[in-house]
């Protein structure tokens, strides 16, 4: 009633301004809301279940070859180096010849060293709502980057086959097609944006690009899901309306060295909780 | 037809003279463009010919979305050609019909059904009706659309427009065509119209 009255007695112009300011009060009250669910679950995420199941399968012998990765698997630091591992790729592997993100490199050092095929791992690589449990290769990334908490992103931008493939990943991130015109640039390409109620950061910037990437891998609310920065990436042509991207493919490793390496210096926080 | 070859000539003097400095980003967007076309597989509704420009999308990209005005005005004429009108020559719907379009953003991914009907996407950018809190600000405002400009034949026509074809105005508008990609139909678009010029809409009480 008394909400009438007010609207009754003021012009359309006012009209439009209480429209926004209620809008943005509701905005921030949802977000505020989420955020605080979202640090009360952060102390006992989902995800650190994730993560032991990833060490178990990293310490592990398995495979046709019978080897485990932490005795064969390079991420960039030595054999089994993990520290600070996860938050240095993507980056350039000479024994591969290709650039590579983290799940791509640990899904190569499955195929090259245990022997498992890639196209049994590629089959189903991420967690579906009604999954028991997640994929072996999310755990490993899980368990990966949790020996990244409290690094600093560090994508080596010097290394040439680095710096193309980041170049080609701001093309690609720009790059507009399918029958809507998107580019990921549409909704991702300037500040302050929202998608409905959704914050849509700037991954062209380091603080829109450090909100793309902190925080996953991670376990999702929606579905209870433990999903990878592969799985976003995938996500986000779906609803570009492109076709789907190849798992573990180079132009998913673009886009990830693109937004990475626009995060450098952002400290990394470990696996995290998403809406 | 003669227009083309004008334009093709014009696009070749731009390059030329762009050409020394956008070498290493001609050469990134061609490594990238190879990189889509292997990197796709197709899903459900979306083939891997959705990967491949249009020449809009085309000049789009490879101008940062900053067509040259010569350029941009001969395909925005183009874009116009291809609205089609209704039938019944009105422009102006049912608005509640056309809120509730509006309201939806499905269609068109790989999860969706395949086939029409499909949202309006509308609300997923602007701000429409004051009732609707949770919108989008990817585009402008669109509150009072109506009250504000009138619901003139020129502004319906202009409307009608937009929406069937933002890029016969902004030739690289971030808003899809949905006219012209066969998301919409002339009716849908009528209804859309009414929902933004209609004096009765919520748009513009």
């Amino acid at each position: 009633m008394k909400y009438k009255c007010i609207i009754g007695a003021l012009s359309a112009l006012v009209m439009t301004s209480v429209a926004f300011a209620q809008a943005e009060i509701d905005h921030a009250k949802a977000a505020k809301e989420f955020e605080k669910f979202r640090a009360e679950m952060e102390d006992s995420n989902p995800a650190e279940l994730n993560e032991m199941k990833g060490e178990e399968l990293w310490k592990a012998k398995r495979g046709p070859k019978n080897v485990s990765l932490a005795e064969s698997c390079d991420l960039g630091l030595g054999i089994g180096k993990l520290e600070g591992a996860y938050v240095q790729m993507p980056r350039y592997f000479a024994d591969a010849d290709a650039v590579m993100d983290a799940e791509r490199r640990i899904v190569w050092c499955m195929v090259e060293k245990q022997g498992f095929k890639f196209a049994d791992i590629a089959k189903k690589p991420f967690q579906s709502p009604n999954d028991t449990g997640a994929p072996d290769i999310t755990n490993l990334v899980m368990y990966v980057a949790g020996h990244s908490r409290g690094k600093p992103f560090a994508v080596d931008l010097k290394d040439a086959k680095v710096r193309a493939m980041y170049e080609i990943g701001k093309e690609i991130s720009q790059y507009r097609a399918g029958p809507y015109d998107f580019a990921c640039t549409t909704c991702h390409g300037s500040d302050g944006k929202r998608i409905r109620m959704q914050d849509l950061p700037n991954i062209s910037t380091k603080e829109g690009a450090a909100k793309s990437v902190l925080g996953w891998p991670a376990w999702r609310m929606t579905g209870g899901v433990a999903l990878t920065t592969q799985w976003r990436m995938k996500d986000c042509f779906r609803q570009q309306r492109f076709p789907e991207p190849k798992y573990a493919s180079d132009v998913v490793t673009a886009l990830l060295t693109y937004i990475t390496a626009n995060a450098n210096g952002v400290i990394y926080k470990g696996p995290g909780i998403k809406r | 037809m003669k227009g083309k070859y004008p334009l093709i000539a014009l696009m070749g003097a731009t390059f030329v003279v762009a050409a020394a400095p956008a070498l290493a980003d001609a050469d990134f967007r061609a490594q990238a463009i190879a990189m889509i076309k292997k990197d796709f597989q197709p899903r459900g509704q979306a083939d891997l010919d959705r990967l491949a420009e249009d020449g809009v999308q085309a000049i789009c990209n490879r101008t940062g979305n900053k067509p040259p005005e010569a350029i941009a005005k001969t395909l925005e004429a183009d874009q116009m050609a291809s609205v089609r009108w209704p039938a019944d020559g009105k422009l102006m719907g049912d608005w509640k019909k056309g809120e509730k379009l509006a309201q939806s953003g499905r269609g068109f991914t790989w999860s969706d059904k395949p086939g029409l009907p499909v949202g309006g996407n509308c609300y997923n950018c602007h701000q429409i009706s004051p009732k609707e809190v949770a919108y989008g600000t990817i585009g402008p405002s669109l509150l009072n659309f109506g009250k504000l400009r009138g619901n003139t034949p020129e502004m319906q026509k202009y409307v009608y427009a937009k929406i069937y074809n933002a890029k016969a105005f902004n030739l690289c508008s971030e808003m899809p065509r949905f006219g012209r990609v066969g998301a919409l139909q002339p009716e849908q678009i009528k209804d859309l119209v009414a929902l933004l010029l209609d004096p009765e809409s919520p748009v513009n009480k």
